[in-house]
């Protein structure tokens, strides 16, 4: 009950409440970023140059800790997911022209925010700016992109259980052994 | 209190806190953690003040409405936070070159911001063509299990560690 008094809440435009949430999440989740070292292009490029797996230690244990407790509360009908829809189109093309740029620049959209308050210049004048044009050529070319290339092998929002046609554990339980798993060889291989 | 002041937390600690926090945005916000969206709407909101009102025209800032919303003040608190846990640990510096890149392509502060904006260009334009960056896809949407949160996550790192290892072992 008291959960859907906050839902309608939530989408009166007037609330500013949402706002000053998000920017409370954001200070934690760059507090943590920055104390996990995933701030600085050294690390960042390091992962990318497979001499630094701190990337993927702290992407997969988030992950792990994510997907069990998302995957509980959706149980528990406390949450709803919020898939992204998606397709051969987007997802590949769309994510190896991120990778260029992500091994490029250094930092990716959340942690270059991160890289700019722990003083990085060249994320600040070069990469930010270089992000916003991106997004704004992208923005001009997408009437073109979505009548076309976008829409190859469109899954929409499709999750792993749906597609296997199975309880979400079913996938919950070999995901979560197989991320401990690669942690596991990423630690007894010393990296 | 010393844990505060700590240069370095352990990666796992870390992740598990972000995890932690997903449950979070998910509970009270009722949102994933992503990032790449706040950067289009900033290019919308630049476009507007410049180009005038034709810009809400565009086929994609009727989507992405250029506004500040929840995930635009997530971006801002990033900044924030890790600008006090980096003054907390002594670990702030004003730094135009990292170490790694000056290794190995030298010390020319403009080669490095035109790299930097280059790369931050197809990050930005690739990060809208895949809908999702590495928060939204890398971490928010492969903990959902979405399908096209694996290809694109998979994609992501595929991509950026072929091209690292063409710049670091065949570029430089």
């Amino acid at each position: 009950m008291d959960r859907n008094n906050q839902k309608k809440q939530g989408e009166e435009p007037r609330d500013r409440s949402p706002l000053l949430w998000g920017l409370l999440f954001g200070i934690i989740f760059g507090f943590f970023l920055q104390k996990g070292g995933v701030t600085k292009y050294d690390v960042i490029a390091g992962q990318l140059l497979l001499v630094d797996f701190t990337v993927l230690k702290v992407m997969l244990s988030a992950v792990l800790t994510g997907m069990i407790g998302i995957h509980f509360m959706k149980t528990m009908k406390w949450v709803e997911l919020h898939p992204k829809p998606g397709s051969v189109g987007m997802s590949v093309i769309g994510g190896l022209i991120f990778g260029v740029g992500f091994a490029v620049l250094g930092y990716c959209p959340g942690t270059i925010a991160g890289a700019i308050g722990n003083g990085y210049l060249d994320a600040l004048i070069g990469g930010t700016i270089g992000i916003v044009i991106g997004a704004g050529l992208f923005a001009s070319v997408f009437p073109k992109l979505n009548t076309g290339i976008l829409r190859r092998g469109d899954f929409g929002t499709l999750t792993l259980p749906q597609l296997f046609k199975v309880n979400d554990w079913i996938v919950v339980l070999p995901a979560g052994i197989l991320i401990v798993l690669i942690l596991y060889w990423i630690e007894s291989a010393g990296l | 209190m010393d844990w505060l002041t700590e240069t370095r937390w352990s990666p796992y600690v870390v992740g598990i806190g972000i995890g932690v926090l997903s449950w979070l945005t998910f509970l009270i916000s009722r949102k994933p953690i992503g990032c790449s969206t706040a950067f289009a709407r900033t290019s919308g909101m630049i476009e507007k003040l410049f180009g005038g009102k034709q810009i809400e025209q565009k086929m994609y800032y009727q989507l992405v409405e250029p506004v500040i919303d929840w995930e635009w003040m997530l971006v801002l608190g990033i900044v924030i936070g890790s600008l006090i846990s980096a003054l907390l640990s002594g670990d702030f510096q004003l730094q135009w070159l990292p170490s790694r890149w000056e290794n190995a392509f030298g010390g020319s502060v403009m080669l490095r911001i035109f790299t930097a904006a280059f790369g931050g260009m197809c990050l930005g334009f690739g990060a809208r063509w895949a809908g999702g960056c590495t928060s939204g896809h890398g971490i928010s949407g492969t903990l959902q299990l979405a399908v096209s949160s694996w290809i694109s996550a998979i994609c992501f790192f595929l991509s950026g560690i072929a091209t690292a290892l063409l710049l670091y072992y065949v570029v430089a």
